[in-house]
């Protein structure tokens, strides 16, 4: 009855505020949606103490969904330990900024429906985590779709924002093509879509071949692998990232929740969850590792010259959701969760600071027009710090514990791809450092560089606002102590119990505590070196990065045009699609098919039927009346025929 | 079961009707109001009776049921009437629709309204026929004469170029419905009946199979429409008044699906198999085809059309997987299709009405005065994509999943389809509801009245009926769905024995 409460409070509070939103006012949109989620946050609490600390497993079923001969999917609630981890993560959060779009949103027309957007947000990412089944994950991953969409083109008046919404849901429906087709693959090889039959089947189909588009393949490893697509696309991994960035045109306390803490996560709650699959195909972790580690390098480096300070954040979150690909792809599953819980709180702790930050400049997010802002608003400087320093993987800071156990599992793997996603972690752990430091002396130090009227406006933002900042700092700052129980050996075999499997043959969450010094030293040296630089570069000498920017021109234009992904995606997949659908309609259907067919034969026979208009009034009426001919004539032949 | 005539009395009460309106005279504008009402009246209590063939319904047999047989023309032709799992629901989707367009054209149509009311409830009539009937004559008259009032639905209350429209529609189905005349006249002679029951267990000549499946494919795949022969819809779309396009692609288009699978895939099981990847390949053509033509649209029933072709392209693939996934999923799409297409055009209507033009670039920021209608597009968009909880989810789904266990490569490029359904509906309703309000005869349009939220409310909850709980609607088909691939199978297996004792 609790988990049912969990999952289906938000989506009472969502159709409340959405269609009686006019009827409750702004007030009572906002206080039955926050009520409701911050209710199911504290179940999700009492829920992680029963189920991961008290080693349970919850199974509800509510209904029957789809039912087809051996396609038999019911709507049902699955809580084990992994599920219980994301209840916490996503409930807190969500609460948190449901409480904090009250303040962030106050001069916003549209609040019930900007409320109801985010409690069914919640509602459809609680679906996700709590599925039995594929196809059940498969509309709790639609529906954080839809929920993004509306959220992102939340402020529909602006062409920015609609684009932006479109790009989000498109570029995720590519990645769900691979999904879909691994969820129909998994039908057809295990006869079942629920988590346990396929996960119990799984080891029976090790080495076994079947046949795709028409080549014997690894079964395992094309389902591991298509299922894979749908989570780059969600997590916006390189290749599919190119929407989170634009995504950020949506209001900020929805780059916290959805862009940062959440759906962006799905993905690697997706290979956690099929960790039972993707143990058995060495192949398929391979190229996790590899695309995980890729994305978490390539993201980094976008971030250093970004301006506008919540795409900074934005790809930041794509890289570090790069470390958590990286780390399922080693087999180190725990440690890639443990990192999205930190993650999770620290990220939006960012985020919800940024907008903070924004709200203080008068809706200002460019960079390069803040600096200075320290001295006005304190707290939210101070949060931003908190923020930045578990990000950069300081010690004793949340991210410090998890970031560095993901590097050092990465190591001690001990393979080609596992040696690959170390350097490439020590290296975006470098550039971390250096874009957080960028970013909190870009916006708080040096000159003011508003004009003077927006300098005269900044103002610390309401408690409304600043007491959630204050619930994620703690998280920030004190959630690493879940270490021990999701990562310790001794401890996570007991908290994770069956959710996640890991083979006996995987030794990497045991290894990676015993790797040589150098290798736990390391990330946290380059960080502070890289932190070191930018206090060279954006304090003492500000004519460095100006001045590096034009040396080096060609990276620098590399880098701030984001490796030219959209514009090569616009060129090989938008424009021919248009001028392909364009030429297929005037020319396909225009000029062949009805040119030849219909038209052709018309022309003919109009010149006929005008002639014979002239007894009749229309063309309509000649075809009723050959109709009827017709059929009177097929009948009276049945009667003669059959009359014998 | 019960023991009154159920299917005629659901097929001919929409006459009675009819009979109504025709007795009703007076001037013209009361005589409108009185015809309005009438067709109203009439359509729900046929609804509400059609739903007693629903609740008598019996789950657990793939015979024929509430049979109504009296001999009619001679000694072969019978009047045969019944319904099994795969028709039931046909007739239900169509009596639904009924009241519906009824009250979407309650202040539309201002011309003729005895006419176009009487049209209407004719046509209620023939399509009902379509389904009940199990006689191929029986079944012919009420094929082919729906389309006459159709025609003159389109040709008497349809927009300018209403002509062109219809003759394109006629030169279309002459050809298709002719071939399908010649073919049933060979059956008969061949088998010596019109039943359809008999003719279903009678084996005909595989070789002959061919040609017959060929002959009947002709019609179908005019009416359903397929690749290459889907030029008409878009023009008859365009041309018809709401009420029309929503009966054409709620009702009209599923007449060659239900084709499919009354008559090719039971009486012609060799020929089925043998042009089954035909089938594919006109339909994964529609799909990636229609979509890409739907994305430069610039008129929106033309861009719904061209999306209904693309769905109509999945439905085909799913019915000739013969697997119980893509059977089930086919029809459940075939209705959930007329429900979300049907609606879709509706939501085209309620714009038309307001600013009688269909031209996308003419709208934009429409959500900034018509919240509720944004609302009412968004969820019908959101269903014909496919999100899951709709009902478009579903039948779609279960179709790929059949799709994928005959064939990966037909699955694969089909789900190319839902990426591209995503990119030309999103974008429709990008142009049309997002945006500033900044077009001078926009800025005082009001919003979905009391009589369209009556509209469009039933449409709504049966959509996310489907979606969440198809459970009832599944249940009716299975029986029928399973003995259908059952005689695919045996049929499939004596020609293979066949095949071998030849040798």
């Amino acid at each position: 009855m609790m988990y049912v409460l969990i999952v289906f409070l938000p989506l009472v509070a969502a159709l409340i505020a959405g269609l009686f939103g006019r009827a409750i006012g702004d007030r009572g949109s906002q206080l039955v949606t926050s009520t409701a989620v911050i209710i199911g946050a504290i179940l999700s609490w009492v829920a992680l103490y029963q189920i991961a600390f008290q080693q349970t497993t919850e199974v509800i079923e509510l209904m029957t969904w789809i039912d087809s001969g051996d396609f038999d999917v019911n709507w049902m609630l699955r809580i084990d330990s992994l599920t219980a981890v994301m209840l916490v993560v996503v409930n807190t959060v969500s609460a948190v900024v449901h409480v904090y779009s009250i303040g962030y949103m106050s001069h916003d027309p549209h609040k019930p429906r900007f409320m109801a957007y985010l409690s069914l947000f919640t509602f459809a990412m609680l679906m996700l985590v709590t599925s039995d089944n594929f196809v059940q994950l498969y509309f709790g991953w639609e529906g954080v779709g839809l929920a993004s969409y509306l959220l992102i083109g939340f402020w529909y008046k602006k062409p920015s924002a609609n684009a932006a919404a479109i790009k989000a849901f498109v570029v995720n429906r590519v990645g769900d093509f691979g999904f879909a087709l691994g969820i129909m693959g998994i039908y057809f090889v295990f006869d079942s879509v629920s988590f346990d039959d396929v996960f119990a089947a799984a080891p029976g189909q090790v080495g076994q071949h079947f046949e795709f588009l028409g080549y014997q393949v690894d079964i395992l490893t094309t389902l591991c692998l298509l299922l894979f697509v749908g989570a780059m696309g969600k997590s916006a991994q390189i290749g599919l990232h190119t929407w989170l960035p634009d995504a950020m045109e949506g209001p900020t306390p929805v780059s916290a929740l959805i862009h940062a803490a959440t759906m962006v996560t799905a993905g690697v709650f997706m290979v956690a969850r099929c960790s039972p699959l993707f143990e058995y195909s060495p192949d398929a972790l391979m190229v996790v590792t590899i695309v995980g580690a890729t994305t978490c390098f390539f993201a980094a480096t976008i971030g250093l010259v970004q301006n506008d300070i919540k795409r900074v954040i934005a790809y930041s979150t794509c890289s570090q959701l790069g470390y958590m690909f990286f780390a399922l792809g080693i087999g180190a599953y725990p440690v890639a969760i443990f990192h999205l819980f930190t993650h999770a709180f620290f990220k939006a702790l960012l985020f919800l600071g940024a907008g903070s930050v924004i709200h203080a400049v008068s809706d200002e997010q460019d960079m390069r027009n803040m600096g200075g802002l320290w001295r006005h608003i304190k707290f939210t400087y101070a949060m931003m710090w908190i923020g930045s320093l578990a990000l950069a993987g300081i010690p004793f800071f949340a991210g410090f514990w998890s970031k560095d156990l993901i590097i050092e599992s990465a190591f001690a793997a001990g393979t080609n791809v596992g040696d690959y996603a170390f350097w490439a972690g020590t290296a975006a752990a470098a550039l971390t450092a250096f874009y957080s430091g960028r970013l909190i002396f870009m916006t708080f130090h040096g000159k003011p560089r508003a004009s003077k009227e927006v300098m005269d406006h900044v103002h610390e933002s309401p408690k409304v606002m600043l007491i959630p900042l204050c619930v994620l700092a703690l998280g920030a700052i004190f959630g690493g102590a879940m270490v021990i129980p999701m990562t310790w050996e001794g401890h996570y075999e007991e908290f994770w119990g069956a959710s996640i499997l890991i083979l006996e043959s995987n030794n990497v969450m045991v290894d990676a505590h015993h790797v040589p010094t150098w290798v736990k030293l390391l990330p946290l040296i380059v960080g502070l070196v890289a932190f070191a630089l930018t206090v060279q570069m954006y304090i003492r000498r500000t004519e460095i990065p100006v001045q590096l920017a034009k040396t080096h021109s060609a990276l620098y234009q590399f880098l701030l045009n984001k490796w030219y992904f959209d514009e090569l995606y616009d060129f090989v997949f938008v424009r021919p699609s248009k001028a392909i659908g364009r030429f297929l309609w005037t020319f396909g259907d225009g000029k062949v098919i009805d040119g030849l067919g219909p038209n052709g034969v018309a022309g003919r026979v109009l010149v006929l039927a005008r002639r014979a208009s002239q007894l009749q009034s229309g063309y309509v009426y000649h075809y009723a009346f050959a109709m009827l001919l017709g059929v009177v004539a097929f009948v009276s032949y049945f009667f003669f025929a059959g009359g014998h | 079961m019960l023991d009154w005539p159920i299917l005629s009395t659901v097929t001919f009460l929409p006459l009675i009707g009819v009979v109504l309106i025709l007795l009703t005279s007076g001037k013209e504008e009361s005589a409108a109001r009185n015809a309005r009402w009438v067709a109203l009246w009439t359509t729900l209590f046929t609804f509400v009776i059609s739903l007693f063939i629903w609740i008598n319904f019996d789950n657990n047999t793939a015979a024929f049921q509430f049979v109504e047989k009296s001999s009619w023309l001679g000694n072969n032709i019978n009047y045969h009437m019944g319904v099994d799992g795969i028709s039931m629901l046909f007739i239900i989707l169509t009596t639904f629709l009924m009241p519906l367009c009824i009250l979407a054209s309650w202040e539309a149509i201002t011309v003729r309204v005895r006419e176009y009311m009487i049209a209407f409830l004719v046509m209620e009539c023939l399509m009902i026929g379509v389904f009940c009937a199990l006689d191929m004559v029986l079944f012919y008259l009420f094929f082919e004469a729906g389309l006459i009032p159709m025609f003159l639905i389109i040709g008497i209350w349809g927009g300018g170029q209403r002509v062109y429209a219809s003759f394109k529609f006629f030169l279309y189905t002459l050809i298709g419905s002719v071939l399908m005349l010649v073919a049933m006249i060979t059956m008969y002679f061949i088998a010596g009946t019109t039943d359809i029951p008999t003719l279903i267990n009678f084996s005909f000549d595989p070789h002959l199979q061919l040609w017959l499946w060929l002959a009947f494919f002709a019609s179908f795949a005019v009416k359903v429409p397929m690749w290459p022969v889907h030029t008409w819809l878009p023009d008859a779309h365009v041309q018809a008044p709401t009420a029309g396009s929503v009966i054409l692609a709620g009702v009209l288009l599923k007449m060659g699906g239900y084709g499919f699978l009354r008559f090719s895939i039971p009486m012609f099981p060799e020929g089925s198999e043998y042009f089954a990847p035909l089938v594919f390949a006109l339909s994964v053509i529609a799909i990636i085809y229609t979509s890409l033509v739907a994305l430069v649209q610039k008129d929106m029933k033309k861009l719904i059309a061209y999306s209904s072709v693309a769905h109509m392209g999945f439905i085909t693939i799913g019915v000739f997987t013969f697997t119980q996934q893509g059977l089930e999923g086919g029809i459940l799409q075939m209705i959930s299709h007329g429900i979300v297409s049907g609606a879709l055009f509706l939501c085209v209507g309620v714009v038309y009405d307001r600013l009688h033009t269909r031209e996308i670039s003419r709208y934009g920021g429409l959500v900034n005065r018509m919240p509720r209608y944004a609302l009412i597009f968004l969820i019908f968009t959101m269903a014909t994509i496919g999100l899951p909880g709709t009902s478009g989810f579903v039948g779609e789904f279960l179709i790929l999943v059949g799709a994928y266990q005959v064939n990966t490569t037909v699955a694969f490029l089909a789900t190319i389809g839902v990426i591209l359904g995503a990119a030309y509906s999103l974008w429709l309703y990008r142009r049309v509801v997002f945006g500033e309000l900044v077009k001078d005869d926009l800025k005082n349009i009001m919003d979905v009245g009391r009589r369209e939220i009556l509209i469009f409310t039933p449409l709504i909850l049966v959509a996310f009926w489907i979606g969440i709980y198809p459970e009832p609607f599944m249940d009716v088909m299975h029986a029928s769905v399973v003995n259908l691939m059952d005689q695919h199978e045996t049929a499939m297996q004596a020609s293979k024995t066949i095949l071998n004792a030849a040798k």
